[in-house]
């Protein structure tokens, strides 16, 4: 029974030096599909969004549904919230 | 604390009510309609883990020996020779000094154990033995066979031999799983307190309305899927 010696020195750098590259390359190619299939588009719907955006439209919108506490809708009286709490006649 | 949470700035005259008023005071007996699944999985897993367990422990049983379920490893032989010098010596002391000396075991990671399986050896072993002392191409295939059951007690191929014991793990898993779901089914029936009022259907409605109105994530997320002109999703 004569086998060859196996190898005996060198398995890590051998390993490396196959996977090491393939690993930077997977690295580079994670980083660029995320890039082109997220961040771009989504900079491209907060462009779209704000090219056509009135604030003061919206900002109407919200006040009419009663969202805000600071200024109610066209239709109500301001009332003065300590007074509301402390039943207070002023 | 809830009557100053419900306090909004209401009119004091004539105005349609806000749909922000304080939300009705509905039952607070409500309890979560979620937990009643865990009942149908509880059965559902009860019945499936003790088919199975039984079944295994129908194979299992009858095919091994008891030690086998309980050891680990495989010290079988160095106990169950054990067994005969300690129904004669008495249980203790012998246990003990077994115990202390170099044992046999079959492991797939140990390839030579401390000990050879055949301690006691006949009379034709030892003058095999003997012969063993000499070049082995004189042995002959029964005797290289007889010198290695006389080392080890099994082969690798043989240690290695598939068993039935996944068939009760998996049964033990589905029967202990589905015990838990009906546990879990029990508690919300029993334990559980009220469901809070945030969770009723009317006031999920009125939530979902208010957040629109507020164009929560107008550009990508939840706004952004409801169309304002016509009033429904997109």
């Amino acid at each position: 029974m004569s086998l060859p010696k196996p190898i005996m020195r060198g398995l890590l750098a051998k390993r490396l030096r196959f996977h090491l590259p393939i690993a930077c390359i997977m690295a580079l190619l994670a980083g660029a599909t995320f890039k082109f299939t997220v961040a771009e588009p989504r900079k491209q719907a907060y462009a779209d969004f704000y090219k056509k955006y009135d604030s003061m439209k919206d900002f109407n919108a919200m006040r009419e549904a009663g969202v805000f506490e600071s200024v109610r809708p066209s239709g109500e009286f301001y009332i003065c919230i300590p007074a509301l709490i402390l039943d207070l006649d002023y | 604390p809830n009557e100053i949470q419900d306090a909004r700035p209401l009119p004091c005259l004539s105005c349609a009510s806000s749909v922000y008023d304080k939300g009705n005071t509905g039952t607070r007996t409500q309890r979560g309609a979620k937990g009643k699944e865990s009942a149908f999985w509880g059965v559902h897993f009860v019945h499936v883990g003790l088919l199975v367990v039984l079944q295994s422990f129908s194979q299992t049983m009858l095919r091994l020996t008891a030690g086998r379920l309980l050891l680990s490893g495989r010290t079988v032989a160095a106990l169950s020779a054990n067994s005969a010098r300690m129904a004669s010596h008495g249980d203790a002391v012998s246990e003990q000094n077994m115990m202390s000396l170099p044992m046999y075991c079959d492991r797939l990671d140990i390839p030579l154990p401390d000990k050879p399986y055949q301690d006691v050896l006949s009379a034709a072993d030892k003058s095999l033995k003997q012969k063993e002392k000499g070049p082995w191409n004189n042995l002959s295939k029964e005797e290289k066979i007889a010198l290695y059951r006389i080392m080890f007690k099994e082969t690798y191929a043989e240690m290695k031999r598939p068993s039935s014991e996944w068939k009760t793990v998996f049964g033990g898993i589905f029967f202990f799983v589905g015990l838990t779901g009906l546990v879990v089914f029990w508690q919300r029936i029993y334990v559980y307190p009220p469901s809070p009022r945030t969770f009723e259907e009317e006031w999920q409605a009125k939530q979902v309305k208010r957040m629109l109105d507020m164009q929560v994530n107008p550009v990508e997320g939840f706004s952004a899927k409801w169309d304002y002109e016509k009033g429904q999703w997109k």
